[in-house]
């Protein structure tokens, strides 16, 4: 039985419950609703979540471990001379796809379980099969793999039937569990409530988890990079020349002066304008244009990347190159981190300009007031009051915005370029790490090499520059809630 | 009423500081104050007592043109500050405010240090030119506002970290640093415990030398206590303003009368 007809069949029994539940409660008090501890639908839903609940917990943990189970099983049933000549991974992976491809066949020809154990007596005929329906084998088919395959698929079957049975068991039992429970007297509201606070907490459990389970695959990964490329050259050289024959210099400093220095004018650029824009809206501009102007900014921050990447490409770098660059004769690159940075410093404004606002909107008016009321103008009260009393806010805003800066990747590629390079003039290209780690990932090169690996070392650095600034924009915030209270 | 302390009704000047005559406020469509006409005294403590909403403290807030930070609100009449029209088109809310001071109903001392708080008017306004007139401003500001001998070691903590009462203290002290003419307290004890409300209140009674002081209350043995005279707002009417011991002890309008002794309210 499908996985889909399952989860359907167990929510029908678990909306039965609810009914009946419901119909069981009010029953017992003879209709009398006030009777009950909690409202009927409580009753109902109590039913409802014990029949669902569980039954779905144990699916999705069998979905989980089947897998792994299958694996083990079939590998250990291999005859040892295939593991020998090849590693175990490899004719694992040739086992999954033969078995996949007879799931296909069996599905398109409708052969039964005699007519697919018949196929072995003519391996090569199958092999040509095989490739018909899109799963090609380079040598020819092993007899020892198509067993192993038959096996994979007998097996796998017979799991997911008892999974099925398995599911629907529990289902029952909590149904009828549940359903026995119900009582007049009984604290359904109550449990339903538990219930809906253990479900806030797997939901909150599972964004936590998957950054950590983010981390320890870079972290892994990393270790892995670092096994096969010196530390000390990664950190410490100055060149980055990838050779994807080998013989690579992979130093750390050119992407990340270009991460810096692209951050740095974004941010020269985003961080005032952003400010000053905030500072019109929230303490200048009347409601009506604070009503119009506040989302026309934010528009800005709805652009996706990339059109600002074409904009820096087709508007910005030709128009530096030829106004600024070249008359100065400091090179004549359309592509230069000049480009990428004040494009990406537009795409920041708003994002600087509506944090910032909302921090000054949350100064209390009685600030302004007594400073009104000692006879300062407004320039003299923002300056003088709201800015000093907002600025730790304003800081953690523009903090936020650096980490979206160093985190920035098309503006980059279409602004900047892609060769990395350690130079101090603006108008040369130069390229960030999120840049290498997509172009040290695309491309045809298997996954073991430090040039591949090296993308995990650099995501990992990235994420302890970002994280860094986080902390620092979160302290800094934090802070600043206690400055009235 | 009995336990009443009758402050000192001498007032030693007659001379008017603010005169308004038919001033009327308007928040919208919302009549907020109708017609009112009323002499201050200069060297006098004046409350302004009433219900809540009676428009008592939006008449305050005219008299330096808070209220011109209100879009909604539309001041009509006349005020004049020593003879001279403060709703005038040729004077400059800023300059009024700071010759008009104001203390509000909840302590807000800016989240500077208690030095940069007292100093904050003075520097503005470029009153003085040196750091040590700043200095003896802050001090004598401090004093005058008898918050001195308690912050005088600790000028530089924050404002934000005093008890409230002492807030309120520096609030005052604030206000008083730029040498205003009136100063004008909108409910300064409300947010305060008895304590500091009575160190509040000889404070205000020593200020009446140097300054005319209006305070809205909404207690009326506050404004016995401290006032020389009283002016009743009722529904945006001024309805009797007269000495304080003749407003408390033998009220002429039924309302007022009504009003002091819990009837209305």
């Amino acid at each position: 039985m499908s996985v889909g007809l399952l989860t359907l069949i167990i929510l029908g029994l678990a909306a039965a419950g609810f009914l009946l539940g419901r119909q069981r409660a009010l029953s017992a008090v003879k209709g009398d609703a006030r009777a009950l501890h909690s409202l009927p639908s409580f009753y109902g839903w109590s039913v409802f979540l014990f029949t669902a609940v569980p039954a779905l917990l144990v699916m999705v943990a069998w979905l989980f471990l089947q897998p792994t189970l299958l694996e083990t099983r079939i590998t250990n049933t291999l005859p040892a001379a295939e593991t020998a000549t090849s590693s175990t991974d490899l004719v694992m992976a040739d086992v999954r796809r033969l078995a996949d491809g007879l799931d296909v066949l069996v599905a398109r020809e409708g052969l039964d379980t005699a007519a697919v154990a018949a196929l072995a007596a003519d391996l090569p005929a199958l092999s040509d099969r095989m490739a018909g329906v899109g799963v090609a084998f380079g040598a020819d088919l092993d007899p020892a793999i198509f067993n192993a395959a038959i096996a994979y698929r007998d097996l796998g079957a017979s799991l997911t039937g008892m999974m099925t049975i398995a599911a629907l068991i529990v289902a029952a039992g909590g149904f009828l569990f549940a359903l026995m429970r119900v009582h007049p007297e009984q604290r359904a509201r109550n449990l339903v409530e538990q219930f809906i606070v253990v479900l806030l907490i797997a939901s909150s459990l599972i964004a936590v988890a998957t950054t950590f389970g983010i981390i320890a695959s870079l972290v892994v990964e990393s270790w892995h990079f670092f096994r096969i490329y010196p530390a000390s050259e990664f950190f410490f050289s100055t060149t980055w020349n990838p050779q994807f024959r080998g013989g690579s210099d992979l130093g750390l400093w050119p992407l990340v002066w270009g991460t810096i220095y692209v951050s740095f004018i974004a941010l020269v650029v985003a961080a005032p304008i952003g400010l000053m824009a905030a500072i019109y809206l929230s303490e200048y501009a009347s409601p009506k244009v604070r009503a119009t102007a506040k989302p026309l900014l934010e528009i800005l921050a709805g652009i996706p990347s990339i059109v600002y990447g074409l904009f820096a490409l087709v508007t910005v770098g030709p128009i530096l190159r030829d106004w600024l660059a070249m008359p100065l004769g400091l090179g004549n690159s359309s592509s230069s981190v000049m480009t990428a940075g004040l494009v990406m410093g537009i795409m920041l404004i708003p994002y600087v300009s509506s944090l910032s606002d909302d921090i000054i909107n949350a100064v209390p008016q009685a600030m302004r007031d007594g400073s009104f009321g000692l006879g300062a103008t407004q320039s003299e009260t923002v300056k003088r009051v709201v800015l000093p009393a907002a600025l730790p806010g304003i800081v953690g805003a523009v903090l936020l915005a650096a980490s979206r800066a160093i985190g920035e990747t098309m503006i980059v590629v279409m602004g900047a370029g892609a060769a990395a390079k350690l130079s101090v003039n603006p108008f040369e290209a130069m390229t960030t790490v999120t840049v290498k780690i997509v172009s040290q990932l695309t491309g045809d090169t298997e996954f073991a090499s430090p040039e591949t690996l090296v993308a995990f070392a650099l995501g990992l650095t990235l994420f302890c520059f970002t994280l860094g600034l986080n902390v620092l924009a979160l302290v800094i915030v934090r802070k600043y809630r206690e400055q009235y209270e | 009423m009995n336990d009443m302390r009758i402050a000192e009704r001498t007032v030693s000047t007659n001379t008017a500081k603010i005169t308004a005559r038919g001033v009327q406020v308007y928040y919208g469509e919302n009549h907020a104050l109708k017609d009112v006409d009323i002499d201050i005294l200069s060297g006098t403590v004046t409350a302004f007592i009433g219900p809540s909403g009676c428009g008592k403290s939006t008449f305050l807030r005219c008299l330096n043109r808070m209220n011109d930070t209100v879009a909604s609100a539309r001041v009509l009449g006349e005020i004049k500050l020593d003879g001279e029209d403060i709703y005038d088109k040729r004077v400059d809310p800023v300059t009024l405010r700071a010759r008009v001071g104001m203390v509000f109903q909840k302590p807000n001392p800016f989240p500077k240090s208690i030095y940069d708080n007292v100093a904050y008017g003075p520097k503005i306004h470029g009153l003085t030119r040196n750091k040590t007139e700043l200095d003896e401003v802050v001090e004598t500001s401090l004093r005058k506002a008898a918050l001195w001998n308690e912050v005088k070691d600790r000028l530089t903590a924050p404002g934000t970290g005093l008890s409230g009462g002492q807030q309120q203290r520096l609030c005052i002290a604030r206000a008083i640093a730029t040498s205003p003419e009136v100063l004008l307290m909108d409910e300064p004890c409300s947010a305060l415990d008895p304590i500091a409300t009575a160190q509040v209140e000889e404070l205000i009674d020593e200020l009446r030398s140097q300054f005319s002081v209006v305070i809205v209350t909404h207690s009326m043995q506050q404004a016995a206590r401290v006032s020389q005279r009283t002016a009743f707002f009722h529904l945006g009417n001024l309805v009797e303003y007269g000495e304080t011991g003749q407003i408390f002890t033998n009220p002429r309008d039924p309302r007022t009368e009504s009003y002091i002794t819990g009837r209305i309210g």
